[in-house]
C-alpha cells in the first residue's frame, strides 16, 4: 500500500505537466498572438528548389500578413529524403507543408490517409488535367505545383554541332551516327555523371515517349502486372540504348565520379557534346554560365522513326500538407496562392522559365533560354507523353543502380530489365497493389 | 558496484530457525544478488520497453507488409524475397566477405602493431596515440575523406601513384575493387582499437615468462610463438568477436563511400536493409534486420563458445 501512496504525487505531477503542455499549444494556436507560422519542409539537394520555395513563401507572406511561411530546407538529398518524408508522415511528425515529387512517389505516401485533401479549393479546377492526375487519388487532390512542366532528353553543345556540320537527330541511328563523328573529332559524345547516381536513369526514363509510341497500353499493363520490361522489345530498348552507348565507349572517361554541376561544366566547355538530363537543369546552365547559355540546345531521346519523334515530360513537384497539420485553413490558402498566376510569377522570379505552367492563366513571359525554346514546340504540337512515373504507380526503387550496372558494363540490358521487373514486383507487392 | 565483491559468500545463519531454512534456500540461488528484486525494476522496464519489446515486435513485422498504419500478414514471403533476389543476396555474401577480411586483418595487423608498440620503440606514446586517433573520428567523416582521396582522377592516392609511374585503378568505381577498398579503410579506422586491446593483453603478461625464456635462450620468434600468442588469447578473442560483429553489421562507412555501388557491387545486408526501408518496404526491411540478427548470432555465438572453451583448455 505504501508504494501506491508514493506514486500519487508523481501521477499528479504528470497530469499538471500535461495540462501545462496543452495550455502552451492552445496559446500558440490562438488567433490573437500574431501571424500563424507554417513550416515548409524540404530536402537540401537542389538549390533552385529551395530558392523557389523561399520566393513563394516570401511573396505569400507579404500579401497575407496573418500567415508566415518559413522554409526548412534541412532535409537530406537523394534517396534519404524519401525515407525522411515517409517516416515523418508515418509518425505524425511532418511540418505543415512539404515539398515532394508528384506521381508514383507521391502515391506511395498513402495520401488518402496521410495527406490533407485540398480538393475542395476552387483553384483545383485551374490545374491542367495531366498534372491534377499526378497529385490526386479517387478520393481527393493533395498538392499544388511548385514549378513548370519539364522535359527529359539530351542537352547538346551547339557550337560542336555547328563545327562538325551535324543535325539534331530524330532517330536513334542518326544519334549514334552523330556520336561517331563527334568522337572522331576528339570530343566525348555523351557525358554521364554517375557520381550523382540518379542522373544515370535519365536516358532510360526520358525514352518513355518511344515506349508508349510502340506500346500505347504499356503503363496500364505494367500496373496490372500484365507486361514486363524484359518481354517488351520497345521497353527493353530503353536499357539497350544505355548499353549501346557504353559498349561504343561514348562516355567521358570520368563518368563514374562526375556530378551534375561538373557534367554541365564539361558540356558548356565543349569537352562533351551531349548530356542527358531534365530541363530543370537549364537553371544551372544559366546560373553558372550566363554567357554561354545560348550555346546549349535540347532534343528528346530519339526513337525508331522520325515521324514518331516526341518528348517525355515531367510534371512539376508539388507542395503537400500532412493530414495532421494544425492549420488546414492557412495551408489551403497558401496552396491556392501557389496554384495561381501570382504563384507562377514567384516561381518564374526564382528560377526563370523552365517550361509551360500547369495552372490555367499562367503565361510564359520574359526571356526564355535556348533549352526551353527547343523544348516548347513539342508541347505546342502535343508530341509529348508524361514519364512512366506519372502514369503508373509501379516504380521499383533500384532503377538507378540497374542503369549504373548497364552503363558500367556490370550487367547486360537483358539482365537489368529482368532485375528491374523483379524490383517492380517487390515494390508492387510491398505496397499492396492489385494483381501482384 | 563496489558492494558486490565485499558481500560475504556464505552469510552467517540468522538466529531464528523457522525463516532461516527459507532464507538459506533462497540464498543458495541469490548469493550474488546484493539488491532486492524491485531495485532492478527501472532497468528492467527500460530494457524491456526499449529493447525486448521492439525485438519481439520486429519478429512479427518481418512476416508482414506494413505501412506504419496497417499490416498484412504474408508468412515467409519477405524472407523468400530476400534470398531469391540475386541483388539482395549479393549483400548477404558481401557481408561475410567484408566481415572476414576486416576482422582477419585487424586480428593479425593489430597484434603485430601491438608488439611493436609495447617494445622499447622511439616515441612510443606518440605512436600509440597516432594509431588510435582514427577510432575517434566520425566514420562518415572518414568515409567522405577517403572518397575524395580515392577519386580515380583527382584523388591524392592515384596522383601519388602517378608520380611513381603507376596508373591507379578506380578504387571505388571498379565493381571488383569497391568492397575491398572500403574494407581497407575500415581496417585503417578500426585497427587502433584492436591494437589497444592487444597492448593491454601484452602488458598484462607477467615479465617472468619473458625472463625465463631469455635465460633458456629462446629466439624472438619462439617468444612470440610460445609466450605472447598464447598469453594474449583472451585479448585476441575479444578482438575477433568485436571486429567480426562490427564487420557483419557495418553500414555507415559503406554508405558514405559508395552507397552500396557501383550498382550493387559493395552492398551489404545493412545497406540493403536501409534501401528497402527508404523505399517504404518496412516489412521487407524488418525481415532483413531479422536475417542480420540471426546471421550475427549464428556466426558469433558458436565462435565465442569455441574460442572460450579453447581458452579454458589452456
Amino acid at each position: 500500500m505504501s508504494q501506491r501512496f508514493r506514486t500519487r504525487p508523481f501521477t499528479a505531477a504528470l497530469a499538471i505537466g500535461a495540462l501545462a503542455l496543452a495550455g502552451c499549444s492552445g496559446g500558440g494556436g490562438g488567433e490573437d498572438d500574431g501571424p500563424v507560422t507554417l513550416t515548409w519542409y524540404m530536402g537540401a539537394g537542389v538549390p533552385d528548389d529551395i530558392a523557389t520555395a523561399e520566393q513563394l513563401a516570401a511573396d505569400f507572406s507579404a500579401a497575407n500578413p496573418d500567415v508566415e511561411v518559413v522554409v526548412d530546407a534541412s532535409g537530406p538529398a537523394g534517396v534519404e529524403i524519401d525515407a525522411q518524408i515517409r517516416t515523418k508522415l508515418g509518425t505524425g511528425d511532418m511540418a505543415d507543408l512539404f515539398w515532394y515529387n508528384s506521381g508514383a512517389l507521391m502515391k506511395q505516401l498513402n495520401p488518402d490517409q496521410q495527406l490533407l485533401n485540398v480538393g475542395d479549393g476552387a483553384w483545383v479546377e485551374d490545374l491542367s488535367e495531366d498534372y491534377r492526375g499526378t497529385v490526386s487519388t479517387e478520393n481527393g487532390t493533395y498538392g499544388a505545383p511548385v514549378g513548370a512542366a519539364m522535359g527529359g532528353g539530351f542537352f547538346y553543345n551547339v557550337p560542336v554541332y555547328e563545327e562538325l556540320g551535324l543535325e539534331v537527330p530524330k532517330t536513334w541511328d542518326d544519334f549514334m551516327a552523330n556520336n561517331e563523328a563527334i568522337k572522331a573529332a576528339g570530343v566525348d559524345p555523351v557525358i554521364q555523371s554517375y557520381g550523382d547516381t540518379w542522373t544515370s536513369q535519365m536516358i532510360f526514363l526520358a525514352d518513355y515517349f518511344n515506349i508508349q509510341a510502340a506500346e500505347p497500353d504499356f503503363a496500364d499493363d505494367l500496373t496490372a502486372n500484365e507486361t514486363t520490361f524484359a518481354e517488351t522489345p520497345a521497353a527493353l530498348a530503353s536499357f539497350q540504348k544505355v548499353e549501346a552507348l557504353a559498349e561504343a565507349d561514348h562516355f567521358n572517361v570520368d563518368f563514374q565520379n562526375l556530378v551534375l554541376d561538373q557534367a554541365i561544366a564539361k558540356l558548356v566547355n565543349g569537352e562533351g557534346a551531349h548530356y542527358p538530363i531534365l530541363t530543370f537543369a537549364q537553371a544551372t546552365v544559366q546560373q553558372n554560365f550566363p554567357d554561354d547559355a545560348d550555346d546549349i540546345g535540347f532534343f528528346p531521346v530519339p526513337g525508331g522513326s522520325a515521324e514518331d519523334h516526341g518528348l517525355t515530360t515531367w510534371m512539376p513537384s508539388s507542395v503537400y500538407a500532412p493530414a495532421t497539420t494544425e492549420h488546414p485553413e492557412e495551408v489551403k490558402r497558401f496552396m491556392a496562392f501557389v496554384a495561381s498566376p501570382d504563384g507562377c510569377d514567384s516561381i518564374t522570379e526564382a528560377r526563370g522559365v523552365t517550361g509551360p505552367y500547369v495552372v490555367a492563366g499562367c503565361e510564359i513571359e520574359g526571356d526564355v533560354s535556348r533549352i526551353v525554346e527547343d523544348m516548347l514546340p513539342y508541347f505546342e504540337d502535343g508530341a509529348t507523353s508524361p514519364a512512366l512515373e506519372f502514369l503508373s504507380q509501379v516504380k521499383g526503387p533500384n532503377l538507378q543502380a540497374f542503369t549504373v550496372e548497364v552503363g558500367t558494363g556490370i550487367s547486360t540490358a537483358e539482365d537489368a530489365a529482368r532485375a528491374y521487373d523483379a524490383d517492380n514486383a517487390v515494390q508492387a507487392q510491398q505496397l499492396g497493389l492489385e494483381g501482384w | 558496484m563496489s558492494l558486490a565483491p565485499s558481500q560475504p559468500i556464505r552469510p552467517p545463519i540468522p538466529p531464528s530457525t523457522g525463516p532461516a531454512i527459507r532464507t538459506r534456500r533462497k540464498l543458495g540461488n541469490r548469493v550474488n544478488k546484493p539488491y532486492p528484486g524491485w531495485f532492478y525494476a527501472p532497468a528492467a522496464v527500460i530494457y524491456g520497453v526499449l529493447f525486448i519489446a521492439p525485438t519481439l515486435a520486429s519478429f512479427y513485422f518481418a512476416f508482414t507488409r506494413w505501412s506504419f498504419a496497417e499490416t498484412e500478414f504474408v508468412g515467409f514471403d519477405n524472407f523468400v524475397t530476400f534470398f531469391t533476389e540475386p541483388r539482395l543476396f549479393k549483400g548477404f555474401t558481401n557481408t561475410f566477405i567484408y566481415a572476414v577480411l576486416t576482422s582477419g586483418a585487424k586480428v593479425v595487423l593489430g597484434l603485430l602493431l601491438a608488439i611493436v608498440l609495447t617494445s622499447g620503440i622511439f616515441a612510443r606514446g606518440y605512436l600509440r596515440a597516432v594509431i588510435f586517433f582514427p577510432v575517434l573520428v566520425s566514420t562518415v567523416g572518414v568515409g567522405i575523406t577517403f572518397k575524395i582521396l580515392l577519386d580515380p582522377f583527382d584523388g591524392l592516392v592515384n596522383k601519388a601513384l602517378a608520380v611513381i609511374g603507376i596508373q591507379g585503378p578506380g578504387w571505388l568505381t571498379d565493381p571488383s575493387l569497391a568492397l575491398l577498398s572500403i574494407a581497407a579503410v575500415d581496417v585503417w579506422k578500426g585497427i587502433g582499437l584492436a591494437t589497444l586491446i592487444y597492448i593491454a593483453g601484452i602488458v598484462a603478461i607477467p615479465n617472468e615468462y619473458f625472463e625465463a625464456a631469455k635465460v633458456d635462450g629462446a629466439s624472438a620468434w619462439a617468444v612470440f610463438r610460445h609466450i605472447t600468442v598464447p598469453m594474449v588469447r583472451p585479448a585476441m578473442i575479444t578482438v575477433i568477436i568485436l571486429s567480426l560483429i562490427g564487420g557483419l553489421r557495418t553500414f555507415d562507412l559503406i554508405w558514405a563511400m559508395t552507397g552500396g555501388g557501383p550498382g550493387f557491387a559493395s552492398d551489404v545486408i545493412a545497406s540493403t536493409i536501409y534501401k528497402q526501408y527508404a523505399a517504404g518496404f518496412y516489412g521487407l526491411s524488418t525481415a532483413g534486420n531479422v536475417v542480420l540478427f540471426l546471421v550475427v548470432t549464428a556466426a558469433v555465438l558458436p565462435l565465442y563458445l569455441f574460442l572460450n572453451r579453447k581458452s579454458k583448455d589452456l
